[in-house]
């Protein structure tokens, strides 16, 4: 019966006391216990804490509680900062900080009653797409643990996918939510920059930074934006804009709704991806979308833009880490950290930043102009979310850029700081998830919620789920 | 031969907010508990982040106001990336290229224009003790301090002397005390210099090459020190035909001398780059007009105006207008002392001979003493003539001055005769008598 809980279904479960959040809780964790030593999606597990936060949920339920995510098992990224519990964003360096704050998602979860029952694997620092990089050795993909479960968030997607927990919460730079969340077949919300805190969440590149949910379903991903959206004085770059209920609008008609698509986007792809997003499109047409092909800057310029701008940020964010806090030195940063360090230092140093670091952001200015003209023509925009299904472990080894190749499709709309949302749109002949994305215009948040719902309840996809 | 000394000034003045720069902490760290005003952001923690403290740039902007600066529309702030065991996040938030106040000037009393370059929005680092504890050398940190908000102040290298740079300064402290944005207590380090001293060849065109930046120096009386010594010291090279070093040095005390602390090939490269997590500021005009109104009068209007309006002389308007406090009784003393025919002249004695506690006295208050005074001890009619006539006979520039239709120069001359008579007689009399013998 606690099988594939759905957020909304879990919630009906609680509400209706068919479970208590501490029998739902204990299922969970003995789940992770079965399921860890494959798949490895946890850094931390909470057992003792996440009990007695579902007890305390269960006598608020009985009292007829309403907080949203009252007494639902969730799990975070482990770059979030949880008070008093460890928090290492899968590096060495931290292993052993333990948090005196939380992360102001954290506070709005607990606030809504979430239970958190781990914290999650990553690339070390988000540093990747493959989750391979943490310091902690890598999480595979539940639907093949020969294959990597993408990331950096790919402790997160792993968990939701191999059903460890109700929903997780990762993070974005350029691809870390959507990327996993295609890979490992699960819904991935990578929110508008500045529509969710940043506070608390261990920096990485900070003009792109963006959590968000990494969800089951759909809905379950509006739900858990309700609760983390909005304006925070502890995060002066969150926007002011008013926070619709994202829930609202999940079962609005597209028809009419004009979708934009980039054979430029295509272009990149592995044939099998390429063929299931044009699948994907019909289904679009069926409901009477429009599928228009539009003009957008090749991807490959973002990718210099945003390798630039992100190392600058993070030899800068990573300065903190210097060997007198936290207890480790600097010796304990892994050899991605390193080389971002270096190449981010070399390309503010004097009489290089004009050359670089200025270059960038103007470009970044013009990729932001080419959406903002897309969006003129088109509401959203869909494409492949990977250029390729899972890779197979170690696939990352040796290759430097091998991240931003996989998320060579996503790259460019976070250097725009525009939401998109992957949804599940097919398996490949191996078995594997392949993801699609929708893109939008910033904080039109409702619409992609509603165009991705709209395909969730006309497929089939997110209801197949990995044989474990 | 002869050298030009060419000087200038970077100033950074704490302000006194009641939170610091970027979270909210109270920024009042003197004397605490060391690491008792700190929370993840001051403390650089992984994940926080900096929320600018909006009554702090309002401060900046007024000090640029005060000197004279423009206020550009957009400003920003920038990372100074820099490695130090005070700097917790491994850079600080300051700002590079677009400060909240450019191109402001002051002027001395020789009449001569200082040029401010910029006024600049900053935080301030932890502090660093050096200490022994279980017979170890330790250093030990207190980030109390850590994010309290800092104006630095910087001017193009327009002073000649010590004195000029003396005066400067001191008008800096006292404009940010009648601000009331900082206490600028030189020793418990609200305000600190770094002047950059270097010389200029006869005939040479432009900046000299080099320039020698001075650390650590915590009073006026150092300043002028280390700036003579520099001189010198720098003088000497040039005159055995070298060229002194590009380097900071530190004033020592004991020593009586600058001392080297850092050569140019050690210099820092910053690596600046925009704060990304700080959006761009817009500065709205209507703000800086508001900010500008806000203003109060300044030292420099208000000692030019106690001078004219009072007939005060310079040494003694520049007493009443050392602090604004003082100043403010005084005005406030003057507009009762006229309804009871008391001339300025004569509560300014009182205040400057510091006859009176001005915090525990009212101004109203303080003429009612100088009423009873007057009226219970009274000079003689015949002795307050004779004073009189020798005041008018030893004053002949203020007589010529009167008689040329400076009407006001009576004033002056009444101040005289009731310092003689030392505040014996009636204003009101001593004014009249005047008046007849000047007819």
């Amino acid at each position: 019966m606690l099988n594939n809980l759905s957020l909304q279904q879990a919630k009906q479960l609680l509400r209706q006391k068919k479970a208590t959040s501490l029998e739902l809780t204990r299922f969970y964790l003995e789940r992770i216990k079965k399921l860890e030593p494959k798949i490895s999606a946890f850094i931390t597990v909470c057992e003792k804490e996440a009990q007695d936060q579902a007890k305390k949920a269960d006598e608020l339920l009985s009292q007829g509680d309403k907080k949203p995510l009252l007494g639902i098992p969730i799990s975070v990224k482990d770059n979030f900062n949880t008070i008093g519990i460890q928090t290492t964003a899968s590096s060495k360096v931290l292993e052993s900080y333990i948090p005196p704050y939380d992360a102001t998602v954290v506070a709005s979860l607990k606030r809504a009653g979430a239970v958190i029952v781990g914290k999650t694997n990553m690339d070390a620092w988000a540093h990747g797409s493959s989750t391979e990089t943490s310091d902690f050795g890598p999480t595979k993909n539940p639907w093949n643990i020969k294959t990597l479960p993408g990331g950096s968030s790919g402790g997160s997607a792993a968990s939701v996918a191999a059903d460890e927990v109700v929903a997780s919460i990762g993070s974005e730079t350029a691809g870390s939510i959507r990327q996993p969340a295609a890979w490992c077949g699960v819904v991935g919300l990578k929110p508008t920059y500045g529509r969710v805190s940043r506070y608390g969440v261990v920096a990485m590149g900070s003009s792109l930074d963006s959590p968000g949910p990494i969800t089951k379903t759909v809905e379950d991903s509006a739900m858990i934006l309700n609760i983390l959206a909005g304006k925070d004085k502890f995060d002066a770059t969150t926007s002011p804009n008013i926070v619709e209920d994202y829930s609202k609008n999940l079962n609005k008609n597209i028809s009419g709704l004009k979708i934009g698509i980039s054979s430029k986007y295509f272009k990149k792809c592995e044939s099998e991806v390429e063929k299931k997003v044009e699948q994907a499109l019909k289904v679009f047409e069926e409901l009477g979308a429009k599928i228009q092909e539009i003009k957008l800057f090749d991807p490959q310029y973002a990718i210099a833009v945003y390798t630039i701008i992100q190392r600058a940020e993070v030899s800068s964010n990573l300065a903190r880490y210097d060997g007198i806090r936290y207890g480790n030195g600097r010796s304990k940063f892994g050899e991605e950290a390193k080389r971002r360090i270096m190449l981010g230092t070399y390309a503010l140093s004097a009489g290089y930043y004009d050359q670089y670091y200025n270059k960038a952001q103007k470009v970044r200015t013009l990729i932001i102009e080419d959406f903002k003209k897309a969006f003129k023509q088109v509401d959203v925009i869909v494409g492949p979310t990977s250029p390729s299904t899972a890779l197979p472990l170690g696939a990352s080894k040796g290759h430097p850029m091998f991240g931003e190749m996989a998320d060579i499709l996503v790259e460019p709309s976070s250097i725009a700081g525009l939401p998109g949302i992957n949804v599940p749109c097919g398996f490949s002949r191996e078995d594997l998830p392949v993801g699609m994305q929708i893109i939008g215009p910033q904080f039109s948040e409702s619409i992609i919620l509603n165009v991705a719902n709209q395909f969730e309840k006309n497929t089939d996809f997110h209801k197949v789920k990995p044989k474990l | 031969m002869k050298y030009t000394p060419v000087i200038g000034l970077e100033v950074h003045v704490e302000l006194y907010t009641k939170s610091k720069m970027f979270c909210s902490c109270s920024a009042d760290y003197f004397g605490k508990k060391p690491n008792t005003h700190t929370c993840p952001v001051c403390l650089g923690l992984p994940g926080a982040l900096p929320v600018p403290n909006k009554k702090a740039i309002e401060w900046c902007i007024a000090i640029g106001l005060a000197l004279n600066c423009q206020i550009p529309t957009f400003s920003k702030f920038d990372r100074k990336n820099y490695f130090y065991p005070d700097l917790p996040k491994g850079y600080q938030i300051s700002q590079y290229d677009q400060p909240f106040c450019v191109n402001g000037n002051i002027t001395l009393s020789n009449g001569k224009k200082i040029r401010i370059t910029r006024a600049h929005m900053e935080e301030d680092t932890a502090k660093l003790t050096h200490a022994e504890v279980n017979a170890k050398n330790v250093s030990l940190i207190d980030f109390n301090r850590s994010g309290v908000p800092l104006v630095e102040i910087v001017t193009e290298p327009d002073f000649e002397n010590a004195v000029e740079v003396v005066e400067y300064l001191k008008l800096l402290q006292q404009t940010v005390r009648y601000l009331g944005v900082s206490e600028a207590d030189m020793e418990k380090g609200d305000m600190r210099l770094e002047p950059n001293i270097s010389l200029k060849r006869p005939g040479e065109n432009g900046l000299p090459g080099y320039k020698v930046e001075v650390k650590n120096i915590n009073s006026f009386k150092f300043v002028e020190k280390a700036i003579n010594f520099e001189l010198e010291r720098q003088k000497e090279l040039l005159e055995k035909g070298e060229t002194p070093k590009q380097e900071t040095r530190g004033w020592n005390e004991q020593k009586q001398a600058t001392l080297s602390q850092r050569s140019k090939e050690e210099a820092h490269d910053y690596r600046y780059f925009p704060e990304p997590d700080i959006p761009l500021f817009t500065i709205s005009r209507e703000d800086v007009t508001k900010t500008k109104k806000s203003l109060p009068e300044l030292p420099q209007a208000k000692l030019a105006r106690f001078k004219k309006q009072y007939s005060l002389t310079s040494y003694d308007a520049e007493i009443l207008t050392r602090e604004k406090q003082t100043a403010d009784f005084f005005d406030e003393a003057v507009k009762i002392g006229n309804a009871h025919n008391i001339i300025p002249k004569q509560i300014a004695n009182i205040i400057i001979n510091k006859k009176t506690d001005l915090e525990k006295t009212l101004p109203a208050e303080l003429i009612r003493t100088i009423k009873a005074q007057t009226s219970r001890v009274t000079i003689d009619q015949s002795d307050l003539e004779k004073i009189v006539g020798e005041v008018i006979k030893e004053n002949k520039n203020i007589v010529a001055a009167y008689k040329a239709g400076k009407t006001n120069a009576i004033q002056v001359l009444i101040g005289i005769v009731m310092q003689k008579t030392k505040g014996q007689a009636n204003a009101n009399d001593v004014k009249s008598l005047l008046e007849n013998q000047l007819r």
